[in-house]
């Protein structure tokens, strides 16, 4: 099993970071990321090899482990190449707890909201039929 | 095998590295998944919550790390003090992609009560839960069990049968475990894909009368 210790490279992931530790919360961990541009010359590494690996979609929790870096430290990456246009989220929509755009990573549980009907029958039939 | 040095390496020339990462998400979503929806697989320490995930998933099971916060409670909180601690946890997961349109991912969540931060972070934004139960050892399922009641959080039990399990009925399960008559409790073989696909099914069946009974309630 992959196992990656965040103290075995902090100069690592303080440069990565630009030295910021602090949460983003408009991240869920299933929140799908979709790359909107290619690589460019000059950028991270990591920035890089998130372009490359969401070109179809994967979610912030995978992009994380496939880099073997920790989930907030990804958060933050993401943050910053949403806000350069170079990608796309798209958030979950439901889920008990809250797990819409505004759901946040490391929140105290909110109580309980039961899914859309519709939505569950959706995935209850898939389900079944796969 | 992530020394620095190497690290250093790979930022003159990310390059080769890239490509192996690529080479290995096998089963690459759909372009068209837009929505993905969060599964919890809980219980007791070696009661088949990884060989579940194994089983059902499109990919191989994947770790990672997350610092999770806890609430300071007690003292902390009385002294005005930020009570907050933080802990890296690691965690695994699968998916499964139901449509188009649709990815399921599924998250294991040790039920040990130590753990009772990662299962509020886990737990943040799931549809549900299964807990697995080894009747070997039907105490390790309590805490996680009280805490989902707890929490609100709809869930279903399933009842791994190892080999050597003892042969207890649903019924004398149910009822060591004080569980609510609304609560479904089914059988599994967790190392079965098939058996993994039946619980996330009486799961979603779970969530589908919960959901269409508050609608007709509202």
């Amino acid at each position: 099993m992959m196992r990656w210790d965040v103290h075995e490279q902090p100069d690592r992931l303080f440069a990565a970071t630009g030295g910021r530790s602090r949460a983003y919360t408009e991240f869920d961990l299933v929140s799908l990321v979709v790359s909107e541009s290619e690589p460019a010359v000059g950028m991270a590494p990591e920035a890089v090899q998130i372009l490359r690996l969401c070109r179809h979609p994967m979610a912030l929790v995978e992009v994380s482990a496939r880099l073997r870096m920790p989930v907030g430290v990804v958060a933050i990456l993401l943050s910053d190449l949403l806000a350069e246009g170079r990608i796309s989220v798209r958030h979950p929509s439901s889920g008990a707890g809250g797990g819409g755009p505004s759901a946040s990573w490391g929140a105290a549980a909110a109580p309980a909201r039961l899914p859309d009907t519709g939505l569950v029958r959706e995935v209850l039939v898939a389900l079944k039929n796969l | 095998m992530h020394s620095k040095i190497s690290d250093a390496a790979d930022a003159e020339e990310p390059s080769a590295d890239v490509e192996a990462l690529l080479a290995d998400v096998e089963a690459p979503l759909s372009d068209t998944a837009r929505d993905a929806v969060k599964i919890v697989i809980s219980g007791g320490f070696g009661v088949g919550k990884t060989t579940f995930v194994r089983a059902v998933s499109e990919i191989d099971p994947l770790t990672t790390e997350a610092v999770m916060t806890e609430k300071g409670v007690g003292v902390d909180d009385v002294a005005g003090v930020e009570g907050k601690s933080a802990t890296t946890v690691a965690f695994d997961f699968g998916r499964i992609s139901v449509t188009e349109r649709i990815v399921t991912y599924l998250f294991g969540a040790p039920g040990q009560s130590r753990f009772r931060f990662l299962w509020d972070n886990l737990f943040l934004g799931a549809w549900g839960a299964v807990v697995l139960v080894d009747t070997r050892r039907l105490e390790d399922s309590f805490p996680v069990i009280d805490h989902l009641e707890r929490k609100g959080m709809p869930f279903i039990v399933a009842h791994n049968r190892f080999d050597d399990s003892p042969d207890h009925t649903l019924d004398a399960i149910r009822g060591a475990l004080d569980l609510a008559d609304g609560i479904p409790l089914v059988a599994c073989d967790a190392r079965s894909h098939t058996s993994g696909k039946d619980v996330l099914v009486a799961l979603l069946d779970h969530l589908h009368t919960l959901s269409a009974a508050q609608e007709a309630a509202s």
